[in-house]
Order: C-alpha cells, then structure tokens, then sequence
C-alpha cells in the first residue's frame, strides 16, 4: 500500500513544483486542482460503496443518507425484559430528553425515562428521533458467506482465473511472436482476421457458443468458462506492438547460433517482452475475475460457480436486497483492489512502454 | 513509493528464482518436438506453428459462431438448435429494415431497433469526444513533472479494473433519488434532482459513467504517446521563447495525432458495443432513453419470453457490419501513420 | 482363528455391501432462487429427507433470479438443465417437465390439493409436474399510520380505485408524502386491477386479446395518475422495456402512502418495516366488473430430462406432504398453494400483528380471485401480454408516444411474439 508519509511528502512537493522560474503559470494551478479533482472522483464512489455496504438496510433507506453507518442505541430500563430503543424526544417545553421506547401503538409511542422506569409518557412520534452511535452491520457480509459457500466459490475463481491467464499468455504471446518477428505471406489477412475478433461482443454470440461448448461435452465444467475466451485480439495487439520494438540483430545473431525457433521465442524475445507480457497477466486476471454472463448462463451446478454467479444468488426476482448486494460488491473488489495496490507499478509503466506505436 | 517498489522487485526476483528451473525444464521438454516440426515443415512455415492455437481458439469460439449467427438469422421459431429450426431467408432482416421513415423511429416495425441505433449514435457522439478530450488533458496533466508519477497514474486508471457491473452499481447507489448526490443538493438548497427519470439526465449520466470506468485506459495510451516525443523539441521551443500553447498545438498535437486516432477508433467501437454498464444503471431507461442497441439485441434473444433469436441474430449481423466499416478505418489509420 | 476369518468375511462382506449402497447413491440437483429465507427452509427440509432416504443425496443450486428467467430455457432446451427447479414461468416451460404421474405412490392427494395449479404446470394435459412453492396474491398495502396522522378514514371494502385515489392524495397532502401511490413496474400487477376494470384478456376462441374496454380504462387511469401526481413519475419511468421494479424500498422509507404490490412482501417487510409504521393489508379495490387481484407464485417441477425419475418422484411426493409443506410455508411466510392447508390455515412463525393480518387478508382474498384472472395466469404466454402492456403503457406515460399508439403496438408486439412462436 501506498505509505503514507510518502504520500504526504509527494502531495507536499506537488504543491511546490513550478512551472516557469518561480512563478505560477495558470497550467500549474490547473494541474494541482486537476489532479485533486481526480483523486476524488475516481475514489469517492468506491469509498461511498465500502460505507454504506456496513449499513443496516433501513440505515440504508433513510434520507438524507448519514455519512458513517449508525445503528440504533439501546438500553436496559428495569422492569422490562427486553432491551428497549432510546430515543431523543422534544417535550412540550421545549427540553430535549432521552426517553426509551416501550412500544409504538398508531402515532403516538409509549416512552419511559430510563431513570424513572415507573412513570410511562405518551408521546407522539414526530417529537423523537433514534439515538444512534457507529454500527457497523457486519451481518451484511457473514449473512451471504455463511449462506453460500464461499470458499468454493473463491476456489472455483481463481483455477478460472489463474489457468485461463496462463493459456491467455502462452497463446497469445505466440501468435505476437509469429505477427510481429516474420514476414510471411497472409499476415496481413491474419492481422485483419484478428481485429475483425475484436469487434464481436460476446452477447451478440452468447448462443452459438453455448451450443459449442454444449457439443464439446464441457458444460458444467470449469474448462466452459476457461476456454472461450483464451485467445483475445486485444492481447494478441499489445504483444506485437511490443515485439516490434525488439531489434532483429538479436534474433539474426540467436539464429546465426543454430538456436531452433522456438528457443528464440522462449529465451530471447519473451524475456524481453515481460513488460508486455505482465500488462496482459494484470489485465487476463481482471477480466476473468469480473466475468458474470457467460459463467451464469453455462454453469448450472453449484460447485463450480465462480465467485461473481454465487454472490449475486442472493438476488431473487421481487426483491432488491441492497445490503446484501452492496456487501457482495465490496467483497468481489476485494483482489482487485489488492492487484491494483500491489502491481500498479507494472500496470501503468507497463502499458506505456508497450507504447501502441 | 520508493520502498514499495523495492519490496515489489525483491519480489519479483525470489519469484523468478522460484520459477526459473521449472520454466528451464518445460522449454527443454518441449524444444525437442517442436525443433523436430521446424526441421519438418522449414523456418519458412514456423509463423503458422505459432499461429495455430490461437487460431484454433478463434475459429471454434469466435468464428463458427459467427457463422452459426448469420445461419439463425435466415432462420425464425423458437427452437435452439439450429436443425429444428424452420428456414426464413430474409424475413428477419426485412423486419429490421420494415419503416415509414428511417428518420423516425416510431414509423418502424422495429422500432426498438431503430431507437437502440439513434441512442447509440448520440451516445456515441458524446461519450468518444469527452472521453478523448479528458484522456488528454488527463495525459498532459500527467506527463508533467510531478512526484509519485506512478501513484497519481495508478488513481485514473483504477476504475478501469472494475467490472461494468460494479461501476453501475456504484453510481446508481449514488444517483438514487436519496442518494448521497441528491443528499448533497438537498443541504446547499436545491430540490432533488430524478436523474432516472428524466431522458437528458439518464443519458448524460450513461455517457458520465462510461467515461469514469474508462478513462484511465485511454489516458495511458495517450500518455505513452507523450512520452515518446523527443524533448530536444522541447528544449529548442523554449530556448526560441516559444508560448506554451502554440508548442502544444505546433509539436505535440501532430506528433500525438496517430495515438489519438487509434484512441478515437478504439473508443468508437467499444462504444458501439456498451451494454452491462448501462443497462444495470439505468435499464434503458426513462422509457427508451437509454436503450442502445446492444441492449436491443440481448431482449431480443433472452429477456422476452419469445426468446426470438433469428430477429436478434439478424440485428447483431447489422451490428456487425456497422462494427466492421469502423474496424476498418482504424486500420487503414494506423497503416498510414506506420508508412507516415 | 477360524471365528477370526469368519468374522474378516463378515465384516469384509458387510462392507463391500455398504459401499455398493453407498456408491448407488443418487443424486439430485434442484435449482433454486431466493427472495428471504426460502433457501433455509428449503435446505433444513432436505437435509431431513437426506437422513430418512441415504440413498439419495439433493443438492440445492442457488442461482440469480435471471438465471432462472433467461438461462433456463436455453439449458433445458440443449438438455443440460437440472433435474428439479422452482420456476416462475408455469406453463411457458411446460414442454420440459416431467410428468410424476406414473411414479407416484398416491396421485390422488395430488389432485385433491393442488387441483387448479397443476393446470398452470401442464395447460394441455393433465399431467402432475410439481407444486406451488407459494401462491401469491396481488393486492395493495397501506401505510395506515400515514392515514391516522392525516385524520383520513381508511376506505372500506368495496372501495374503487378511485375512492382509493382520492383519499391518498388527501393524506399526502396533509403530511407532505412524495409519492401518494405506488405500483409495482409490472405487468402482471396492472392485470388484476385491469380484469376489475372490466378486461376479458381473451376472446370467444380463447386467444389472446389485449386492448379492450377494460384494459384501456386501466390505463388510462394509470396515465392519468402519473400526470396529475397521484403517482411519482420515477418508479415506473426509470428504465425501460419489461424490467421489473418494486417500491418497497419507497414503501418502508414511509415515503409511499398506498403500495400496490402483493402477498410475497409480508415476509420482507416485516423484517426491514417492523414497527415503524402499520403496514396494512387492505382488500383488492373494486371496479365496475370485480373487486380481484392476480394470483401467481412460483413452482418446483420436476424436469422431464433428468435421469432418475424414481428418486425425483420420492423427493417430490416426500416435499408435497401436508406437514413438510406447512412447515415451509409457515417460516417463509408465504400463503399456501396446498388446498387442504389453504382451507384450515396454518400457523405462521410470526408474532408481528401486521403480518399475521395481511396474511389473512391475501388468504382470504384467493376465493373471490376472477375466473378471467386465473384463466391469465395459467395461459402459458401471459409474459408476452404483460411485458407488451406495460413497456408500452410505460413509453406513453413517459411521453415518446401517445396512448392510442401504446395500445397498436401492444397489438402488434403480442402479435408478432405469439406468430414467432408458433413457427
């Protein structure tokens, strides 16, 4: 994670870089405002998610929405065996008291003062308002685990994961290597063949591919979800505008040294194509992670659901359980948010390297 | 940062010295059959080894589907095997083009076919030239000298790891009519805002959120872009007292032009295809506001219950050709920028 | 020693036999949704037939509600689905069921209970596929609180929907409520009403007939409502097509002062409502040719694909008992779709007074259902006429097109749909 002081220390010597011989120019004042700007908004939401996802669900309908999760206080009063809800109520002179809640009976509510249980007050109810403190509803996430099973889930996610980056790579680098190291008659027409891939979402040729799989014996096996889209346009592009960038003295010299092809593309360009390569990885995994249509239409056994099909078993068909989903969402961002933190170095110097030239 | 890229490099050492024999021991395994297939089939034809599996990947699951897609929309009934299905010849596409006035939607025997291609166009019209616009003024912001480069890259390019789905359900949690944004508006003294229910709001809200998950995307290309440029250019502007807006329009505008090209062309297509963001965030609506023409496709085949797939199948063939003229740009584009 | 190898031989043999039956163990797959706690109830019931029949295990799969609406058919069309599923669309999957009739041990218990549903499951025939997990109700809440602060009465029964109207706005008025009205985004919902309206849905021959009379004075109401206020232009208006959306959420913020919904609520808003304001069940309004709601409900049919219909006719007859089932309907809270249970009542695991009335008032409600309403329900394409009703309804409520041309296209749409499913 980002340490903190380095953070600090960074911002701070933002805020002294200039532009132009100790004055401001208006392009630095609009860089700090910028990036401001864009540190915010781009982490807000997923902050305002991770909130309100600890939030009992009728925290989560009030309105105006509290900033923090607060749930209700309540108090042992003698005299009653359960423990009642206190409330904040405004009494006829005025006076705030704190006055616990017996029961509510149409709009007007029993209350009693906590200290003097024995005296009980009729009180109507547009006087009170719920005393609260910070509450995080962690039941919003143990509900659903405990429901499903999870760790199946999460296992089913990462074979899925791990196996088809694997594929990914080793198949796509390939076919960089063979685009981008030779000249051969037909690359042209593969390199159009290839982008023409790249334009053909996946919902448009959901069925046909359902009857593939279904014909090839994998449905309900993790390969269905694995295998489809192992091969992508966008990786086999990435590669080769790297492998481009590779002098081809290095691979005259290996050849020279009686190396076979197949060496070459193992030991001299995928080494040099790393870079590259990581930028796909990051990107395989996200993608793969993230995959909910395909894994829900071909997956019907509950043991090889993926992490994104069981958590969203919670939604039923009348009901939008806002709390459960919100939970569930943070809890999928889980590893991204820890691929981000950990390999954000790879990602952003990584696709600029690989440079799209 | 600098110790946590020290920690991240140790990593990656121990993790190559973990893998390294491994790795040296499958080459060795496979450097033998394969070196016999070069002896066999000549340097000449190695490429098409490599080629192979991705291509065997391509043909099976992306382009018999393909076809298997143009055979369902010669075909009509509810069946899903393609055998069981009663052949229609050009029905579907006849339905699809069956209007009063193209212009006008509500004349169409599909008229929410016509209405997924008017919103996407409008969709599209915003959505790519914002999107560019911000990525490049984000790009320029970034290539400034700043510290902890690398942190403020990483912040931008964030959103682009969740998946749409997540994005949606973020900013539809924050758009509710009690939202936190409506919460906002309500305590500086304006009424709420129903941004679902009004047609201009949805949309804008639509093009706003495919920008947000986007953005940092687009912003890195352009950014490498930046980077490759010479900063002798640079250097003898400033030293001839150039302004800085003219070296931004004179030196790294053109020399950024075929990044940006390949942003736009980029952009454009994978707007063509929107579909999971939008959908969880507004449904297509208020009405059809929002309805593109993906959306379009996907009730068509799953969501009604005729699931009617030879209509569906022919609108993505229509879909597919729109994409095809687009793809083909790009690469005429990028051709003249690699001669050029 | 010879008491010692007899006693190696006996034990081998007894586990050679104990294996051969464990390893003919059957098993079942059930595919299941969740709206609460169904899936609970569902799992501790199974797990009480797994002790009681070892040789058949059941795994319940918990899908996405979508799953089940839109990946289903298309599993079960390739034979890749389960071998058991609780399904909302009756007589749309009617093809893929199995018939447990010549498996069961006591098909005339079937008959007598679930009688009318099993025509919903087989509209053709008369073959038993499965049972209601529940039978649902619409109908609408109140939020009677709202009433007593407003000083309003609560209109009785065989109030109309206009008495109805009229009243809300007066209470929101009063207290300054957002939202007088409130319907749920679906077409189904918009029937019942529609039928007391006066709708037939059909004609002579029993085809399907939209637009009439009753259906466009329906929804003329409806347009009316959203443009005078009495409903809130953002339930219905904020998306599109024939996605469905509830206002529950409005409804339990107190934002709502009458909630057009149904009997599946009562679980959920005696959970997040509590008693912070008295939800009220109150009796479908009248029109001029009844005074009805829509029954539906989601069912467990038993798929005629799977391999082991034996087994799944054991599971199927174990779920149907009388106790099994007034267990699962008691702790979901759901009204029973089991005649004999229906007529003597069963208890409900809830100590909430508002849920035990609206339990009774949906209960009760099941016998003055229209013949024309049921007749709906069970046509096996009623999804074709009320996505058509209400994604047109909603495009001219929003204004892209006008009323008279809502009611042509939802003519042309259900046209259109049913002559692409009879090829």
């Amino acid at each position: 994670m980002v340490d903190a002081t380095q953070t600090a220390r960074s911002v701070g010597s933002m805020l002294t870089v200039r532009r132009g011989r100790g004055r401001l120019h208006w392009t630095d004042v609009f860089t700090y405002i910028y990036l401001g700007f864009g540190f915010f908004l781009m982490f807000a939401p997923v902050v305002w998610l991770v909130l309100s996802s600890f939030k009992t669900p009728s925290a989560l309908q009030e309105f105006p929405p509290t900033f923090l999760p607060l749930g209700p206080i309540t108090v042992e009063v003698e005299g009653y065996d359960d423990s009642l809800l206190l409330f904040d109520v405004t009494m006829e002179d005025g006076s705030i008291q704190k006055l616990a809640q017996v029961r509510r009976i149409g709009i007007m509510a029993q209350m009693v003062d906590p200290d003097a249980p024995d005296e009980r007050l009729s009180i109507p109810i547009n006087t009170r308002e719920p005393v609260r403190e910070l509450r995080m509803a962690w039941e919003n996430y143990r509900d659903p685990l405990e429901r499903f099973n999870f760790v199946s889930y999460l296992w089913n996610s990462v074979i899925v994961t791990l196996v088809a980056t694997v594929i990914t790579l080793l198949i796509n680098s390939m076919a960089a290597y063979a685009l981008s190291i030779y000249e051969f008659r037909g690359r042209n027409a593969i390199m159009l063949f290839v982008i023409g891939t790249l334009m053909i979402p996946i919902t448009v040729i959901l069925v046909p591919v359902y009857i593939v799989v279904t014909n090839l014996g994998m449905i309900n096996s993790l390969w269905a979800v694995i295998l489809p889209g192992a091969a992508t346009p966008t990786g086999v592009f990435l590669l080769r505008q790297y492998m481009l960038t590779i002098p081809k003295d290095l691979i005259e010299a290996a050849r020279m040294d009686k190396a076979s092809e197949w060496a070459i593309y193992w030991r001299v360009v995928m080494p040099l194509a790393m870079p590259a390569v990581a930028v796909l990885g990051i990107f395989s995994i996200m993608w793969r992670w993230n995959e909910f249509l395909w894994p829900m239409i071909v997956l019907n056994r509950s043991e090889v659901y993926t992490l994104q099909v069981g958590l969203n078993s919670f939604q039923g068909e009348l009901d939008v359980q806002w709390h459960y989903i919100l939970a569930m969402t943070v809890v999928t961002l889980i590893p991204v948010i820890i691929v981000f933190a950990f390999l954000q170095r790879f990602i952003t110097t990584g696709i600029a390297s690989s440079g799209m030239k | 940062m600098a110790h946590v890229d020290d920690k991240l490099g140790n990593a990656g050492e121990m993790l190559q010295n973990v893998v390294a024999w491994p790795l040296g021991i499958l080459f060795k395994l496979l450097d033998l059959p394969i070196s016999a297939i070069q002896r066999l089939i000549g340097i000449r034809r190695m490429p098409w080894f490599f080629l192979l599996p991705n291509l065997a990947f391509f043909g099976l699951f992306v382009i018999l589907p393909l076809l298997m897609n143009l055979a369902y929309s010669v075909t009509g009934g509810t069946q899903l095997f393609l055998q069981d299905r009663p052949i229609t010849g050009t029905e579907q596409y006849r339905f699809l083009f069956d209007c009063g006035s193209y212009a006008d939607p509500l004349t169409c025997r599909e008229d929410r076919f016509w209405k997924g291609i008017f919103n996407t166009s409008i969709f599209i019209f915003f959505q790519v030239s914002f999107m560019v616009l911000f990525s490049l003024i984000t790009a320029l912001v970034l290539n400034r000298e700043i510290r902890a480069r690398g942190f403020w890259r990483a912040v931008f390019f964030f959103p682009v790891l969740l998946s749409p789905v997540v994005v949606a359900l973020i900013w539809k949690w924050i758009l509710l009519r009690d939202g936190i944004l409506n919460a906002f508006l309500v305590s500086i003294g304006l009424d709420r805002i129903l941004f679902f229910v009004s047609p201009e709001w949805a949309m804008f809200w639509a093009v706003f959120v495919s920008i947000w998950a986007h953005l940092g995307f687009y912003t890195l290309i352009l950014l490498a872009g930046l980077q490759a440029i010479q900063p002798d250019l640079y250097e003898a502007a400033e030293m001839d007292g150039t302004s800085k807006e003219r070296v931004f329009f004179r030196i790294t505008l053109p020399l950024l032009w075929p990044n940006m090209l390949v942003v736009i062309v980029l952009a454009l297509i994978k707007g063509v295809q929107v579909f999971d963001e939008v959908y969880v965030l507004t449904g297509g609506g208020p009405g059809t506001a929002t309805q593109f023409i993906v959306q379009y496709i996907y009730n068509t085949a799953f969501t009604n219950q005729v699931q009617n797939f030879g209509l569906a199948s022919a609108a993505s063939m229509v879909l597919g050709v729109v994409l095809f003229i687009l793809t083909l740009t790009q690469l005429a584009a990028t051709r003249r920028r690699d001669n050029g | 020693m010879k008491t010692s190898l007899k006693l190696l031989a006996a034990s081998s043999a007894f586990a050679i036999i104990a294996c051969g039956a464990a390893s003919a163990q059957t098993e079942l797959r059930m595919m299941w949704y969740n709206d609460g706690n169904e899936g609970e109830v569902m799992q501790s019931i199974l797990d009480r037939f797994e002790t009681t029949h070892p040789e058949i295990s059941v795994t319940l799969d918990v899908v996405p509600y979508q799953a089940v609406l839109e990946s289903l058919p298309i599993q079960l069309a390739a034979g890749n689905g389960p071998d058991i599923a609780r399904v909302t669309d009756l007589g749309g999957l009617s093809q893929y069921y199995l018939d447990l009739r010549p498996h069961l041990q006591d098909a005339a218990y079937w008959e007598t209970n679930f009688g009318p549903f099993l025509k919903w499951l087989d509209p053709d025939g008369d073959a038993i596929n499965g049972f209601m997990t529940q039978l649902t109700v619409t109908g609408p809440y109140i939020n009677r609180t709202l009433f007593e602060q407003a000083d309003v009465d609560v209109p009785g029964a065989g109030a109309t929907w206009e008495d109805w109207a009229a009243a809300v706005n007066e209470v929101a008025a009063a207290l300054d409520i957002p939202i007088p009205m409130a319907w749920d985004r679906s077409g189904h919902r918009v029937a019942g009403p529609a039928i007391a309206q006066g709708a037939l849905m059909f004609d002579a021959e029993g085809n399907p007939a939209l637009v009439d009379e009753g259906l466009q004075r329906m929804s003329q109401m409806l347009y009316d409502w959203h443009k005078d206020g009495t409903m809130s232009q953002e339930l219905w208006s904020s998306v599109s097509g024939s996605t469905y959306l509830g206002a529950n959420e409005d409804f339990a913020n107190a934002n709502v002062v009458m909630y057009m919904s149904g009997s599946w609520q009562i679980p959920q808003f005696a959970s997040t409502i509590g008693d912070a304001f008295d939800w009220w069940a109150v009796p479908a309004p009248c029109g001029p040719a009844a005074c009805t709601g829509m029954p539906g409900g989601a069912a467990l049919a038993a798929i005629g694909d799977t391999e082991h219909p034996e087994e799944v006719a054991i599971l199927m007859e174990y779920l149907a008992q009388e106790d099994v089932l007034a267990e699962f309907y008691g702790q979901t809270l759901f009204i029973p779709g089991h005649l004999g249970l229906a007529a003597n009542g069963i208890e409900f695991a809830t100590d909430d007074p508002r849920a035990a009335h609206a339990l009774a008032t949906f209960s009760a409600a099941v016998p003055t259902i229209s013949p024309v309403a049921y007749q709906l329900q069970g046509y096996p394409s009623n999804r074709v006429l009320f996505n058509a009703l209400i994604s047109r309804l909603n495009e001219a409520i929003v204004g892209e097109i006008s009323l008279e041309d809502a009611y042509a296209r939802m003519e042309s749409d259900v046209t259109a749909q049913l002559a692409e499913s009879s090829r």
